[in-house]
């Protein structure tokens, strides 16, 4: 499987502050995949160094095979959706179709009319007056006309009131099912991505710390109920994500590819939801206790 | 991409063409008077010599027009560098849409090609044209005030305006791009072309071109200047009036070794006797004449486009520098 996004080591560094450190990431083809942090975690930095926005600090990152912006066709292929979706605000609709067509040289014209017409717009509007919501669409529409082979979304949906949010994600599902396009969407909200994505990347503190297929994500990951017991004495194969104990009770999650064999333990599955949390808590256990110095989780 | 960068600057270009067309009209309906009055006042008056109350009465037609069109030009490129230059990358980065125009099909650099392109251009043509109309409106005037080479005037007329406007408008670009917020990239801006220009009056402009020498005696017609100083009596010479037209640095009392004369020697040469003033003026006069003669260091008015060209060129010269500036550092990792 081909590759749509490929990162080695990736670091981009803001005066002392590292938004993001050694990732090594790949992310395959023909997937809509979920890039999911909470705030400040590296999302918008990852994204912004995908389209060439941002240089890297360290490391390197080739999207569609070929180093981020680096000459028209490569910027073509690749649409871009920014965070808080800006768009020229004394601009009309039609006017930013325009700038589509004049500046891409794959646009496909007819798409662009027929979404604009699909969601009720008047293409004489301009942008300035559009609400959240129908900006957020009019991005889209721009980054899908492109007739990009890979499309980047940066939390488009986090400003939009959660109907607006439905309809954007089914557009955005339609999109993909009629132009088979990879798409990385980034959010900081899980319930955002569990319905569009089958590919999870969780970003916490500027490092990766999970990347997989959702239902591979899903198979492997187990919430183990029992009597209280210690984590240590689990088996070799079962990673522990996150831990909780009362008096007289324990419960993990653990990582494993293998089935759960021991009867003393409850197995509940997961939701998306629970496993993306618990990496985040992890995430935030391990500062605590690596860099004890520094006391402040950021 | 010239397409789109003209979109999106159709308003301020409609904002100046129409205040050309007022100016343009103003300047239409008032001009041929100008015109009208030269023919007919100092045309007549400079054969008889005596033109000085024809001048004045020029001078001083339509005298608010006059101080409003000087100061129109004067400040114009530094408008064009601040609301034009300025703004049109750093209003990109305020609004966000820098992330929508930089992530289109077009690299970096067209856009930026296009977009100070198109800027130039708007500045050439509107600065050109304006230009074009108050040289064209005040040239009667110009004519017999002669003072081509002023710095109020020289700047204000022919080609000079269109190199400070291709300057100021790429220099605010620049100051945009660097900094990425609007109020201040228009001040560092207008600061920037505020110091341009008054280094290249001050510092530069007079030493471009090699001066001339003029030698003349002195006798009792000289334009002397005599008078009791805080060091003493002196005699010094004056450029008012001299050689109209063309631009005098400087009027010196010299002897053959280029000395300028003494205390001791001024004090002699000029006594303050009992005489008149009249007497006493002539006596000093070919007294410092019998050894010293008046050296004028000056520009003829010949020079005035030799000038002019220089100018223009040095302004392009640096909006091309500093454009290169622009083409390096949008393309910099950041």
């Amino acid at each position: 499987m081909t590759s749509v996004l490929e990162t080695r080591g990736l670091g981009k560094q803001y005066g002392r502050r590292w938004a993001l450190h050694d990732c090594t990431l790949s992310v395959p083809a023909g997937k809509v995949v979920g890039l999911v942090g909470p705030n400040g975690a590296g999302k918008t930095t990852m994204l912004q160094l995908a389209v060439g926005l941002l240089a890297p600090t360290s490391g390197s990152i080739t999207v569609l095979g070929d180093a981020p912006a680096s000459n028209p066709a490569q910027l073509g292929k690749v649409g871009f959706v920014a965070q808080d979706t800006p768009a020229y605000a004394r601009l009309s609709i039609a006017q930013h179709l325009d700038m589509g067509a004049w500046l891409n040289p794959d646009w496909d014209g007819e798409v662009a009319i027929h979404r604009v017409d699909q969601l009720g717009l008047d293409p004489k509007q301009r942008a300035g007056s559009l609400s959240g919501g129908q900006r957020a669409q009019l991005a889209l529409t721009l980054a899908i006309a492109k007739q990009p082979e890979l499309l980047l979304l940066d939390e488009p949906v986090a400003s939009l009131d959660p109907l607006a949010r439905r309809e954007f994600l089914q557009s955005l599902m339609e999109v993909v099912a009629e132009h088979g396009v990879s798409v990385v969407l980034s959010s900081h909200l899980v319930s955002d991505l569990e319905r569009v994505c089958d590919y999870l990347v969780v970003l916490v503190d500027s490092h990766v710390q999970v990347a997989g297929e959702v239902s591979e994500l899903l198979a492997s990951h187990h919430r183990l109920s029992g009597l209280r017991r210690d984590p240590s004495t689990l088996p070799a194969n079962q990673e522990v994500i996150e831990e909780s104990h009362t008096d007289r009770q324990s419960t993990l999650l653990v990582r494993t590819e293998d089935p759960i064999l021991d009867p003393n333990w409850t197995v509940i599955p997961i939701t998306l939801e629970d496993l993306v949390l618990a990496y985040m808590s992890q995430a935030r256990d391990t500062e605590h206790l690596g860099r004890p110095a520094l006391g402040v989780v950021s | 991409m010239i397409r789109f960068a003209a979109l999106q600057f159709r308003i301020q270009a409609a904002v100046a063409f129409g205040a050309l067309v007022v100016i343009a009209i103003v300047l239409a309906v008032t001009g041929p008077h100008l015109v009208t009055l030269y023919d007919t006042t100092i045309i007549p008056c400079s054969a008889h010599n005596d033109c000085s109350a024809a001048t004045t009465a020029l001078t001083d037609t339509d005298g608010a027009i006059q101080v409003f069109l000087n100061f129109l030009l004067l400040v114009v490129p530094a408008l064009i560098g601040m609301f034009w230059g300025a703004p049109l990358v750093a209003r990109e980065f305020e609004t966000g849409t820098y992330r929508l125009a930089w992530t289109q099909g077009v690299t970096r650099t067209r856009w930026l090609a296009a977009k100070l392109g198109m800027g130039v251009v708007a500045s050439v043509v509107v600065t050109g044209l304006l230009s074009l109309m108050v040289t064209w409106w005040s040239s009667p005037i110009d004519t017999v005030s002669a003072k081509p080479f002023d710095p109020l005037y020289f700047g204000v007329r022919d080609l000079a305006p269109v190199g400070y406007a291709i300057f100021a408008l790429v220099l605010g670009f620049s100051a945009g791009l660097v900094m990425r917020k609007t109020i201040p990239a228009m001040f560092t801006t207008l600061v920037g072309f505020v110091a341009a220009r008054f280094v290249m009056n001050s510092w530069v402009r007079p030493h471009l071109i090699a001066p001339l020498h003029r030698v003349s005696t002195i006798n009792g017609s000289s334009p002397l200047n005599m008078g009791e100083t805080p060091g003493g009596f002196a005699v010094t010479a004056t450029t008012r009036g001299v050689l109209p037209g063309d631009w005098v640095y400087s009027n010196q009392i010299v002897d053959k070794a280029g000395h300028s004369p003494t205390t001791a020697f001024i004090d002699r040469a000029c006594p303050l006797g009992h005489a008149s003033a009249q007497a006493n003026y002539q006596t000093c006069a070919t007294n410092l004449g019998a050894k010293f003669h008046l050296l004028i260091t000056y520009q003829p008015e010949s020079r005035y486009w030799a000038f002019q060209w220089y100018e223009i060129a040095i302004f392009i010269g640096l909006a091309a520098v500093v454009a290169g500036f622009c083409f390096v550092w949008i393309r910099r990792p950041s």
